[in-house]
């Protein structure tokens, strides 16, 4: 589009700062997120995760500080950066009484497209939901759910994303199913902003991580440099045992409902069970 | 004014038509009560008010289809105000599109949705014995009132529907306007009123807007009731039209 967008990374903040009443949730956040990578924005629920996304797709507005998106400023040109992105919030927001198709081209118009019926039928395809789209989402799982609003995210193929804990409340499979649409998506080359509490989730998926802590990037780099920030490794030898998870999902079949092949199994992440209830 | 105002308000307005179509039982809720309420007045109190009029059935309809529209925007409180529970609004407002586009596709369908239900209840108060002598543009004129209060009371249930906690406190306020017809000359001729309860039942803006139909339906000369009720309906409208806009800027910015 415009030359500005190719010298600014996609995602750049500085010193935002925000406040409920007395409460000062941002008090100064500064990162930047470089093209077609995933950034995990880390922290514990009321850390301000949702905050800084909100005030990036234009939800809100900061009470100091600056951040643009794809090259333009969230404050003085809201429109120019609603053009260039997605959210996708903490809650799956779809239309419950609509079916999947019918919320697909709701989105597809709404964001001016032609063919909206052709974009709906292949994000249900590429989605594993063709078999499920005429029906009402009130109907749907949750991980078809969440599936259906990562699709409506997608359309019109906006350069930057945001996720807002995506898989916050859903079970393993719909988990890995979320996980393998965003590894597809960074690798097509948008850019993911992603939040989460699970740090597994952000070990998983991020390129960089960064952790929101009292109002604060407290830390910002890629896995390998968090690891740093401890004492190195001490070799110790320990029986390994399946975590959990790994019980699970071999007793239930890792595919989920479509037979989709899921590699964060191999991966085999400790997840902590407890952190799968709400 | 984005140049898509329109083109989105179309999209917006076809998918709550669809919430409305596909769960017509807000249609039929909606029109139970002030059927039960004609009913009620017309076979049990009606033989005993002495309305002045020569079937009650005539005399109570306008007030009831006022109390239908009281009742039918406490659902457009309600529809905004799941939209704006499930997240479903903040993917909206961060889309490019005409923000204001939104609001009012909800207010449209709230007329649409009004009139079905009115039609309703008309037709069951034909069945009822009611019967009117008024031509064509009478009958257009009737609508046009209609519409201008559904107008008013909806851009008021907006205001509730963009700032309710709950959904009870989304549809609450609605009762004392359905409850306001009561104290009027919906039902009974405020002649008998005491005092300062007929000095309120004659100023109040349902008074005005029922008079004004009641003649135009029996083809009386309307006179000044016309004026007051218009007024009233567009000065509503105008206020909470205000009201409902900061409102909506204040929670999207």
């Amino acid at each position: 589009m415009t030359t500005n967008q190719v010298q600014s990374p996609p995602i750049r903040v500085q010193g935002l700062e925000k406040s409920y009443k007395e409460l000062r949730v941002l008090r100064g956040v500064d990162f930047d997120v470089a093209r077609g990578s995933i950034f995990a924005l880390l922290g514990s629920n009321g850390a301000g995760k949702t905050t800084v996304v909100k005030i990036l797709s234009t939800l809100l507005k900061a009470d100091a500080g600056t951040a643009s998106v794809n090259g333009f400023d969230v404050a003085t040109q809201p429109a120019d950066v609603r053009e260039s992105i997605s959210l996708t919030g903490q809650f799956a927001a779809v239309d419950e009484i609509l079916s999947g198709r019918e919320n697909l081209v709701l989105v597809a118009r709404l964001r001016h497209l032609k063919n909206p019926g052709t974009i709906a039928d292949d994000l249900l395809e590429r989605f594993s939901l063709t078999e499920a789209g005429a029906r009402k989402v009130s109907t749907y799982s949750g991980g078809m759910r969440r599936r259906l609003d990562i699709a409506m995210s997608l359309i019109g193929n906006p350069p930057v994303i945001f996720l807002d804990e995506p898989t916050t409340g859903l079970d393993p499979q719909a988990r890995i199913e979320v996980w393998q649409a965003v590894k597809e998506l960074a690798g097509r080359g948008t850019t993911v902003l992603l939040t989460t509490q699970y740090l597994d989730e952000a070990e998983q998926l991020a390129d960089r991580i960064a952790i929101l802590h009292e109002g604060r990037i407290i830390v910002n780099g890629t896995l390998a440099e968090l690891k740093q920030l401890l004492p190195p490794a001490k070799v110790e030898y320990v029986e390994k045992q399946p975590t959990l998870e790994d019980v699970f999902l071999t007793l239930v079949g890792t595919g989920g409902k479509d037979g989709k092949d899921s590699d964060a199994h191999d991966d085999a992440t400790p997840a902590r069970m407890s952190e799968e209830q709400r | 004014m984005s140049k898509h105002f329109f083109g989105d308000t179309a999209v917006l307005l076809g998918r709550s038509l669809r919430h409305i179509t596909r769960s017509m039982d807000t249609i039929i809720t909606t029109t139970i009560m002030p059927i039960a309420f004609m009913l009620l007045f017309v076979y049990v109190f009606g033989g005993a008010i002495n309305s002045g009029s020569d079937s009650y059935v005539n005399y109570l309809l306008p007030g009831i289809l006022l109390i239908t529209i009281a009742s039918g925007i406490a659902y457009t409180a309600f529809r905004l105000f799941l939209d704006m529970k499930g997240g479903i609004f903040e993917r909206f407002q961060s889309m490019p599109i005409a923000r204001s586009s939104v609001l009012w596709a909800h207010v449209l369908t709230s007329v649409i949705a009004n009139l079905i239900s009115l039609v309703v209840v008309v037709l069951v108060a034909l069945l009822m014995g009611f019967r009117s002598s008024a031509g064509v543009l009478a009958w257009l004129a009737v609508a046009g009132i209609l519409i201008l209060f559904t107008l008013a009371l909806t851009w008021i249930a907006v205001i509730p529907g963009l700032t309710a906690k709950s959904v009870d406190g989304a549809s609450a306020f609605s009762y004392p306007l359905i409850f306001l017809p009561f104290i009027s000359s919906a039902f009974v001729p405020t002649g008998t009123m005491p005092g300062p309860v007929r000095a309120f039942a004659e100023n109040q803006p349902v008074t005005s807007i029922v008079n004004a139909i009641r003649n135009l339906f029996t083809q009386q000369p309307v006179g000044t009731d016309i004026w007051i009720a218009l007024s009233w309906c567009v000065g509503i409208l105008v206020v909470a039209y205000i009201f409902a806009t900061v409102t909506y800027r204040r929670r999207i910015s």
